[in-house]
């Protein structure tokens, strides 16, 4: 299993590069992780990233793309709310990449 | 100005970037085989190329034998200390066991009839996905130590010693096969290809050898039923926002009935429906569909997966991923079952459940409860297709749709894997398709019905773990719909498979942006003419329409 070196610390990390206990993770992660595959973080990740955070807590899986755009349209008025500007602010795909930002597993199956 | 430039650097598509090569330079296939001869080529793996082996955690949750960690690139696999020996009495017993896969390690008669219909060599160019040699991967192990002339005559009968790399070459093509059962169709004797990537991936496994793609979503199944691990409140809470969006975009607030006992039907999809941007589209219009026909049947929380990954690992896995189905259909005492656009859910259904865990004899024979149609060919399964349901109720009149709904849309028709070639699904899908789009344009001849392209990502391999295989095997179907969105201005494949809805819309991002993937029950939707309808101007996707719809007004006339 590869290791993700943080702050003097090392986390297991598998191959596709999500972090493996999703517990384990800390804001100041996202930044560091988004940064490897070349996103900047802005207020409007975080509000999705906070948002993942709170609703695996509850339910074990992050939502689903449809809520995504729901919660964006909410914090950010209804022209940010669709599946397009997630993919821009997300461009590996919000389901997948948020996840990996997020320190949470990737969604798997026929997905 | 900031974001306009913004903009402009996303125009590359994402996975451009991450390949570092565009659309016309993986096209350009170099078919040239190797010099040297095919039994001395080691395999390699290259970032991108391999999917990510199956991780400790999910080998514990279903008992697979010799969990570790381990990584393809790696020189040291950690096969266990007696490797051959298991790998040779697994293939020992299976042989016994099963008579199709001694028949197909025997009758190859090496025609070369298969050798450019898979997609991954047709996109990769790399010879071991050629079928025939992918079976002769196993058939020169089969030769070398179950028949006389390649135990003696050895290399000149086509046979060689079962070494690590012979171990890890079965990896990584056992991995290349999507299990699509393409090349069976032009294989003058029928061998299916399939058949003989089971056993290899079954071999590997005894020797803890499998890819996570599958294994965790086998596990997930056994845990919570589904392959995404959704738990019974998840799927609820889901499901109450997909119905308050229906309820948002056409007025009609619907009941989502769950685990409801008594109800006629059981209604299974892929858990892809419940999650998946395209198949979440498909459970909104199913909302709406079965509200509008007044069907008495409930989803399941615990039949939570159509799917069943167990194909793809083992005939042990299937049976056990697969028992979930009747035995909810029993505990909800419903009368059939409705299996919904889901692609190798219907290949179990049809050549493994009725014999691995039936009879279901507390079941009822399917009969429509709207048109009275006895569902004869379920008689057996007593599963009914959604496409076959809904046929049957167009041919009888008993739904008022108005094709113009869907004028936005110019559509084509893959025809996925399973559902056409596991249990002949060619003219359903199409008769609905015709009646509630006006626009439906056939890729061509040869890639359609039993031809069809795999979307190169059935049987695990559907992750972008390992992406450029993936949009090579994805390349052959991506570049039939190009064909015709550049000839009819194509703008939406549709797919009857939830494993396609998501791969078929990765590949199209890199080779033909500008389709859209969707099932074949969004269309209906859109196009059902429901009394006490409100006007709109959006479908199911909230994409505008061509023209707004006006209540009770088909096409824009008197209905």
């Amino acid at each position: 299993m590869p290791k993700w070196p943080y702050k003097g610390k090392e986390y297991d990390m598998d191959e596709d590069g999500f972090l493996q206990d999703w517990e384990a993770w800390e804001e100041g992660m996202a930044p560091e992780l988004a940064k490897m595959e070349g996103v900047e973080l802005d207020d409007r990740h975080w509000e999705l990233i906070r948002y993942l955070r709170d609703y695996y807590i509850k339910y074990q899986i992050a939502p689903p793309i449809k809520m995504l755009v729901k919660e964006m349209a909410k914090a950010f008025g209804p022209e940010k709310g669709n599946t397009k500007y997630l993919y821009q602010l997300f461009p590996g795909g919000p389901a997948k990449q948020a996840c990996k930002f997020a320190g949470l597993p990737k969604p798997t199956g026929c997905v | 100005m900031a974001e306009v430039e913004k903009k402009e650097e996303r125009e590359v598509p994402y996975y451009e970037t991450v390949l570092g090569a565009s659309p016309e330079k993986l096209a350009t296939v170099d078919y040239k085989p190797p010099a040297k001869p095919w039994m001395d080529v080691p395999p390699k793996f290259k970032k991108l190329d391999y999917l990510n082996p199956a991780k400790v955690k999910w080998m514990k949750v279903i008992d697979l034998p010799f969990p570790r960690e381990w990584s393809p690139p790696d020189e040291d696999w950690k096969l266990p200390e007696n490797w051959k020996e298991i790998f040779l009495n697994g293939m020992e017993d299976r042989l016994k066991r099963f008579r199709s896969f001694q028949l197909f390690m025997d009758i190859c008669v090496r025609c070369g009839a298969c050798a450019d219909k898979c997609q991954f060599f047709i996109g990769g160019g790399d010879p071991k996905n050629m079928p025939v040699l992918r079976a002769e991967l196993l058939r020169s192990i089969y030769r070398r130590y179950f028949t006389t002339s390649g135990k003696i005559l050895g290399k000149i009968a086509g046979a060689r010693e079962l070494t690590v790399d012979v171990i890890k070459e079965l990896f990584k093509y056992s991995f290349q096969c999507t299990e699509c059962r393409r090349c069976s169709v032009f294989c003058p004797y029928g061998i299916d290809m399939a058949e003989i990537t089971m056993i290899a991936r079954e071999l590997l496994l005894l020797l803890g050898m499998h890819v996570n793609w599958a294994i965790e979503p086998v596990g997930k199944s056994f845990l919570t039923g589904n392959h995404m691990g959704l738990l019974p409140h998840t799927i609820k809470d889901f499901m109450d926002e997909y119905r308050d969006e229906l309820e948002k975009i056409t007025g009609f607030k619907v009941d989502v009935p769950m685990n409801r006992k008594g109800a006629e039907i059981l209604y299974i999809v892929p858990s892809g429906d419940f999650f998946d941007e395209r198949g979440v589209i498909l459970t909104i219009a199913t909302l709406l569909y079965f509200y509008h026909i007044g069907l008495d049947y409930t989803w399941s929380t615990y039949t939570s997966e159509g799917g069943n990954f167990g194909l793809f690992t083992s005939h042990e896995m299937i049976k056990r991923l697969n028992a979930k189905m009747y035995a909810e259909a029993k505990r909800l005492k419903v009368k059939w079952i409705l299996g919904g656009e889901c692609g190798h859910m219907w290949r179990v259904i049809n050549q493994y459940m009725g014999t691995v865990n039936g009879p279901a004899d507390f079941l009822e024979e399917p009969v429509s409860p709207i048109t009275g149609t006895k569902f004869e060919n379920a008689k057996d399964t007593k599963m009914v297709h959604i496409a076959e349901f809904t046929a049957d109720l167009i041919r009888h009149g008993k739904l008022k749709l108005d094709p113009s709904r869907n004028d936005h849309v110019i559509a084509t028709y893959h025809d996925s894997c399973n559902p056409s070639r596991a249990m002949g699904l060619f003219e359903e899908p199409r008769y609905i398709i015709k009646n509630v789009c006006n626009n439906f344009y056939e890729m061509p001849e040869s890639c359609i019905r039993e031809k069809t392209f795999c979307c190169g990502g059935g049987a695990g391999l559907g992750t972008d773990e390992q992406l450029e295989t993936l949009l090579r095997g994805n390349f052959p179907r991506s570049n039939a719909t190009k064909h015709v969105h550049e000839k009819f201005g194509v703008n939406r494949l549709l797919c009857m498979c939830a494993i396609d809805r998501a791969v078929l819309s990765m590949g199209l991002s890199y080779w033909c942006p500008q389709v859209t993937v969707g099932g074949v029950h969004e269309l209906l939707a859109n196009a059902l003419v429901i009394p006490g309808e409100s006007p709109r101007t959006v479908d199911l996707r909230r994409q505008p329409l061509k023209r707004p719809i006006t209540p009770g007004k088909i096409a824009g006339k008197e209905a």
